[in-house]
This record gives structure tokens, C-alpha cells and sequence, in this order.
């Protein structure tokens, strides 16, 4: 009876029920919405951060550049010298400058002692560096006495002016330089541990990455985008400093930039930067991601000097459209739902506190003919749940849409990180430019917004609570009805 | 038997106290057939809600079968209802959603009846009353008549020792009246049941061997010795 006066009932007031499960509905379908989205901005920061650090990676040491009046390291300013060349020889002279970028380096030694630290499952060392080729000709000028033949004189040197220039009794004529600056980076990684480092935060989509026996091999993995501005494959060489790398990989950055446009195994990049035995980053793995932070205390206390950054402070200093609109969903959103779910709530409740009052007459006949108000009470909650759970699949469609059209429509988010000051040595990726400060990167992540079975299952249990909370208003109602008050109200 | 002894029901409204029933005394015996009469307002309704354990007394004890209905714990005073107490109403009070079948079905729910012998009951009890062949139809699919045979199927159906009627012909013109009547008379004698029943209407009362007459919460009883 109880099923066939339910489902009656519901076909009756098929509107009512209608009016409370798209109340419900709503409320249901922004939450799911809104949590999709959140988890996608929580994928987004995830992504943006494994850009910079790679997967895998907890946390990075690193050491702040000090500056001149602190007396430390400097960052080299680099100087090139060429010899001028006899006008029209066409002989092509390159020099390139190698130069540890962003930190001061550490010695390998400091990787072993971060690794020995309680807490951290593995630490590695990476080797940042900035190559500045300079190539070009660069041809004497001709001295030529006014009235003679001229003779060699002066020199072009780089930026020099290729005109004439007065002098006493005489000029000098050609000469000069045509010169072409290439500046790209170099990441030192050590290739015996190829699940930490700089070049986990790419895909080798081309060739193979490193091997853990080719610590002295002289071959190289390049960045899709360098290889493409170069015109490089797998299989070419490629020349820094003299020494020429055998292309073995292209890698392809998962979002945003590439840590480096050349990886090289660890060894190769010290020796090309006369830093050997140094670091400028440790990769650190912990080996339990609820004790990161005493992790990150006990590097701190025990490697002085050393500046640790985990993902959690990497995400504090995420700026931009992706920040605001994460702190959007993370604020406005959840109140949001939350109230549209309150008043979803108290609407059902209502609707169906005053379904109630209409069938007084109903309730207070059926209490005559000796149901209990236990059974009427269950009536009542049963046609709520129902509402409930109608509103629930219609929310779950209708936030399975609104999630759909989010990741469907992809909407662009920019992170900046690291923007600013870089007193806490800037981040430990290799986005930092020399010199103390941090340079600020600029990343752009696609949001989606995935909706998990966590939050399906959250829907469900919302869209009963839901019912709940109404039946409990109208079964109240029921449960107080007396029946001869009942009857004398409608006679 | 109903025995009401001192029996008084007050109630406020706003801030007047009305005196629906004051000091009444009044025995029933088994089988009896009963009519209440008096003007609108007087007190008749709030009597039979008394006697079918719907309202409680201010003061005063309705014994049935020598239990105390206005002391009665609501669940006990619940189970009273759906074992021994048969209503029919003025507005029928059949559940629009429900077919007639279903409608008599719900009389014998509370006493835990099985579906199948549910069905078997409510389908006997709708052909008692003539509606054999509206099993499946719907109320708002029936005349006045028919609606309130459905009611008297339903309150009969669970063989109660009382049948309590409050103005069970008010909504129906004349030939359905009779009608009915007439089904209420043969249920009465064919069940042997104590038959209590509320009316505005003289012939009806003219007819009932003993008619009760509340005026301003008084009542006296007449009888009918020609009946």
C-alpha cells in the first residue's frame, strides 16, 4: 500500500513534485559544478607547479644569490673577444659564454646531506645554466691617407661603427661587425635518477631521455619548442661550447614552459660551466606527503644556508586569473552553493509542509481509520525522498552538463609565479634569471572542471538529505495533526 | 456498549470558551441504532467524535466495552479505532488518488493485513454495497452515491462492533439518500452492529428507534416506539 499510494500521490501532483526536485535540483547541480571546477583550479595549480618542479618532486633547495655587498658569488657579466679579420675574408667567428643562472651553487656534497635527512626518500641535483653564443664577422677597417692607397688599420670591434672615421692625414674605411646573439638554457640533470629532476616535468615525445649510464655520454634532449626554432632533430648534434651533443630525445613540456631548452646529463653541464661538483637545485622527494613540512624543517635546520620551497609555498605565490578564480571557487562559489542548497532545502521543506495542510483532511481520515501517525509520518518522508531523489538525478544531470560545458569550453587561466621579490631565493625552477630576484613567469593552463565519484556520491547523499529535510518539515506537520481537529477544519 | 458518564468537552476559541457538551450521561447497548440530532453547532459532531475515540472529554468517562476511551494512550486509542470503529463521513473522505478497491484497502492496513487477502476483502465489501464492477475506478470517476457506498464498504469492511455516521446523506439528493440509506439499514442488521448516526434530517430520524437531541451541549433522548 505504501508503494502504491506513493507512487499515486507523485503522479497526482506531478507539478509539486516537479517545483520541489528542480528547488533541489539547482542547489545539487551548482554543487557539483562548483567542486568540478574547484578540482579542475586544483589540477590547474598542480599542473602549473609540476611545470616548475616536476612530478614528483615535494619540495627544492636552492641558495639565494647574495648580492655584491654581501661579498658572495656575483653573477658573471660575460665578455667576449674577437680577433678583426681581413675584409672579405668571410671567416665566421663564435665564441659562447657559460654561466650557472639563477642560484648559488651547492656543492654535490650538500645533495647527500639533504638525502640523509629524515624524512626524504630521494634528493637529486640539477645544474642551471645560460649559454650566450655570440657568431658573426668581425673585419678590420682600412686606413687610407688622403690622396694614398689605405693601408690595414683600426678594428671593428663588437658594435663598432663600420664607417669612416676622421683622422689626422687620413681616414679609415670599412670594417665593422655583423654579429648575431644567442642566448638559450642548459639543464644539468643527473641521469642515474631519471624520476627526479628538471625533465619530469616533460614528455619525451621523440627519440628516448637519458640512460642511467650515460653520466659522461655526450648527448642532449632538447625542448620540442628550441628544437622547432632550430630546426633540430633527433639524431643531429648540437654544439656548446665547443663540445658536440648528440640529440637523442625531443621532450615536450606537460603546461607552460619548459624547465630548459637543452638537457644534458649532470657531469656534462658542470664541465661545460667550470662548476664541477656543484648544483644550483636539489629535487627533493619525501617519502610521505604529510611530512613535508617537517621535512622542509629539518633541511632548514641542518643544511644552513639553504633556502627550501615546497609546492605549498609555490602555490602561495601564484598570481593571476588562475589565483582569482580559484580563490572565486573556493569562496564565492562554496557559499554560493552552500545558500542556494539552504534555501533549496527550506523551499522543499515548505512546499512540502504546506502538500501537507492541503491534505489535511486526507491525513486526519486515514489517522480515523486507525493509522498511526508513525505511518502517516512515513507517507509524508517517503514522498519527500522521492522529491529528493528526483531532484538529485536531475541535479546530477544538470551539473554533469554545466561540468561539461566548463571543460568543454576550456576557459584559458594565466598563473604568474614568482613575481617579485625573491627573497626567499626565488622558485626552484629555472624560470629565475640571474641575480637575486626571481624572474615572474607567466604560465596558461586550460581549466577543466572533472567530476569524481566522490562528488556524484556527495550529490546523491544531498538530494536524500534534501528529501529529508523535507519530509521531516511536512512529517512534522502530519505527526501533530489530530484527527478530530483534522476533520472539524474541513467540514 | 457505550456507557458516557458526566461527560464534558470545552473548548477556546479566541478568547471565548465554548460549551460543546456539558455534563452528559448516556448508554448505547450493542446493536442499537442510534440518531443525533440537533441545530447546527450543538454539539452533535463533537458527541461522535467522543464515541469514535477521535477527541478526548474535558472531564468525564465514554466506556466502551467498559474501557475508559479518555483515558486511553494515543496508540492504544489508535488501535481501537482501526479494530472496532467503522466512520462514514459527510464529504465521503475517500483518498482521490486511490481506486475504490484501494480506498477500502486502506481500512484494513493498520490491522496488518496481507496484500492478496486485502484485495480479496475490499473486493467482498465493494460487492456488498452494490460496486462490484468499480473495482478500479477512481472517485472522481464515481457519482456521490457510489463514493459514499466506497466509504461504507470501507468502514465496514474490517467487521467493526460500531459504525459511527456523521451526516452520511448531506452531500446526496433524495434518491441517493434512501440509497444509502437503505445499504447503511441492511449493514446494520445483516453485522449486528451498534449504529450511531448524526443527521439534520427529521425523516431519517423518524425512522431510528431511539433518536438523541443535543441542544447547547445538553442532550435528552427520545424513543421511537413505532419503529
Amino acid at each position: 500500500m505504501f508503494f502504491t499510494y506513493l507512487r499515486r500521490e507523485l503522479r497526482r501532483r506531478r507539478k509539486a513534485a516537479l517545483v520541489v526536485a528542480s528547488g533541489l535540483a539547482l542547489g545539487i547541480a551548482l554543487v557539483i559544478v562548483v567542486s568540478s571546477v574547484s578540482s579542475g583550479m586544483g589540477k590547474a595549480q598542480e599542473k602549473v607547479l609540476q611545470s616548475l618542479y616536476g612530478l614528483g618532486t615535494d619540495m627544492t633547495v636552492t641558495k639565494a644569490m647574495e648580492t655584491s655587498e654581501e661579498g658572495g658569488e656575483r653573477p658573471e657579466r660575460p665578455r667576449f673577444s674577437f680577433d678583426a679579420q681581413a675584409e672579405g675574408s668571410g671567416e665566421e667567428q663564435s665564441t659562447d659564454h657559460v654561466m650557472v643562472q639563477g642560484f648559488q651553487s651547492l656543492a654535490d656534497s650538500t645533495v647527500d646531506k639533504v638525502g640523509e635527512q629524515s624524512g626524504v626518500a630521494d634528493a637529486v641535483g640539477g645544474l642551471s645554466l645560460q649559454v650566450v653564443k655570440v657568431s658573426g664577422e668581425f673585419t678590420r677597417g682600412r686606413f687610407q691617407q688622403d690622396g694614398q692607397g689605405g693601408q690595414d688599420g683600426g678594428q671593428g670591434g663588437p658594435g663598432g661603427a663600420g664607417g669612416a672615421e676622421p683622422s689626422e692625414g687620413g681616414r679609415v674605411q670599412g670594417g665593422g661587425a655583423d654579429f648575431d646573439v644567442n642566448s638559450y638554457s642548459v639543464y644539468g640533470t643527473d641521469v642515474t635518477e631519471p624520476k627526479l629532476g628538471p625533465l619530469t616535468s616533460s614528455r619525451i615525445t621523440d627519440g628516448r631521455t637519458f640512460k642511467a649510464s650515460e653520466t659522461d655520454a655526450k648527448v642532449a634532449v632538447v625542448d620540442s619548442a628550441h628544437a622547432k626554432e632550430k630546426e633540430l632533430e633527433t639524431g643531429d648534434t648540437v654544439t656548446v661550447k665547443d663540445t658536440k651533443f648528440k640529440i637523442i630525445g625531443i621532450a615536450t613540456a606537460e603546461s607552460g614552459d619548459a624547465a630548459a631548452d637543452l638537457y644534458l646529463p649532470l657531469k656534462q653541464a658542470q664541465t661545460l660551466a667550470d662548476a664541477k661538483d656543484k648544483v644550483t637545485t636539489i629535487y627533493v622527494r619525501a617519502t610521505d606527503s604529510q611530512q613535508i613540512d617537517s621535512v622542509k624543517s629539518a633541511i632548514q635546520k641542518n643544511v644552513s644556508g639553504t633556502t627550501v620551497t615546497t609546492s605549498a609555498d609555490l602555490a602561495d605565490t601564484v598570481s593571476g586569473s588562475l589565483s582569482t578564480a580559484s580563490s572565486l571557487a573556493t569562496g564565492v562559489g562554496t557559499w554560493l552553493s552552500v545558500a542556494v542548497l539552504v534555501t533549496a532545502f527550506l523551499v522543499a521543506g515548505l512546499l512540502t509542509s504546506s502538500a501537507v495542510s492541503r491534505r489535511v483532511r486526507e491525513f486526519g481520515t486515514l489517522k480515523a481509520l486507525g493509522w498511526t501517525s508513525g505511518r502517516v509520518t512515513g507517507q509524508v518522508v517517503g514522498e519527500a525522498v522521492v522529491h529528493g531523489l528526483m531532484g538529485g538525478v536531475l541535479g546530477i544531470a544538470l551539473g554533469l552538463a554545466g561540468a561539461y560545458a566548463v571543460t568543454a569550453i576550456s576557459p584559458t587561466l594565466q598563473a604568474e609565479l614568482g613575481g617579485g621579490a625573491g627573497g626567499s631565493g626565488g622558485m626552484g625552477g629555472p624560470g629565475g634569471g640571474p641575480g637575486r630576484e626571481a624572474a615572474a613567469k607567466t604560465l596558461e593552463v586550460a581549466l577543466t572542471a572533472p567530476v569524481g565519484l566522490t562528488t556524484v556520491a556527495l550529490a546523491v547523499g544531498l538530494a536524500v538529505a534534501g528529501g529529508l529535510v523535507a519530509g521531516a518539515f511536512g512529517g512534522w506537520r502530519a505527526s501533530r495533526l489530530r484527527p478530530a481537529d483534522a476533520l472539524r477544519r474541513v467540514a | 456498549m457505550y456507557e458516557l458518564k458526566g461527560v464534558t468537552r470545552r473548548y477556546t476559541r479566541g478568547k471565548q470558551t465554548v460549551h460543546a457538551l456539558e455534563d452528559i450521561d448516556l448508554t448505547i447497548p450493542d446493536g442499537d441504532r442510534l440518531v443525533i440530532q440537533g441545530p447546527t453547532g450543538g454539539g452533535k459532531s463533537t458527541l461522535l467524535q467522543m464515541l469514535g475515540g477521535l477527541d478526548r472529554p474535558s472531564s468525564g468517562e465514554i466506556l466502551l466495552d467498559g474501557t475508559d476511551l479518555a483515558k486511553l494512550p494515543e496508540a492504544r486509542l489508535t488501535r481501537v479505532r482501526s479494530e472496532s470503529i467503522g466512520f462514514v463521513f459527510q464529504s465521503f473522505n475517500l483518498i482521490p488518488t486511490l481506486t475504490a478497491q484501494e480506498n477500502v484497502e486502506t481500512a484494513l492496513v493498520p490491522l496488518g493485513v496481507k496484500t492478496k487477502e486485502r484485495r480479496e476483502k475490499a473486493a467482498e465489501a465493494l460487492a456488498a454495497v452494490g460496486l462490484g464492477e468499480r473495482l478500479g475506478h477512481l472517485p472522481a470517476e464515481m457519482s456521490g452515491g457510489q463514493q459514499q457506498r466506497v466509504a461504507i464498504a470501507r468502514a465496514l469492511v474490517k467487521e467493526p462492533k460500531v459504525l459511527l455516521a456523521d451526516e452520511p446523506t448531506g452531500n446526496l439528493d433524495e434518491s441517493m439518500r434512501d440509497e444509502i440509506m437503505e445499504v447503511l439499514i441492511r449493514m446494520w442488521k445483516e453485522l449486528g452492529l451498534t449504529f450511531v448516526m448524526v443527521t439534520h434530517d427529521s425523516a431519517l430520524a423518524k425512522r431510528a428507534p431511539r433518536v438523541a437531541i443535543i441542544r447547547k451541549g445538553r442532550l435528552t433522548v427520545e424513543e421511537n416506539p413505532g419503529t
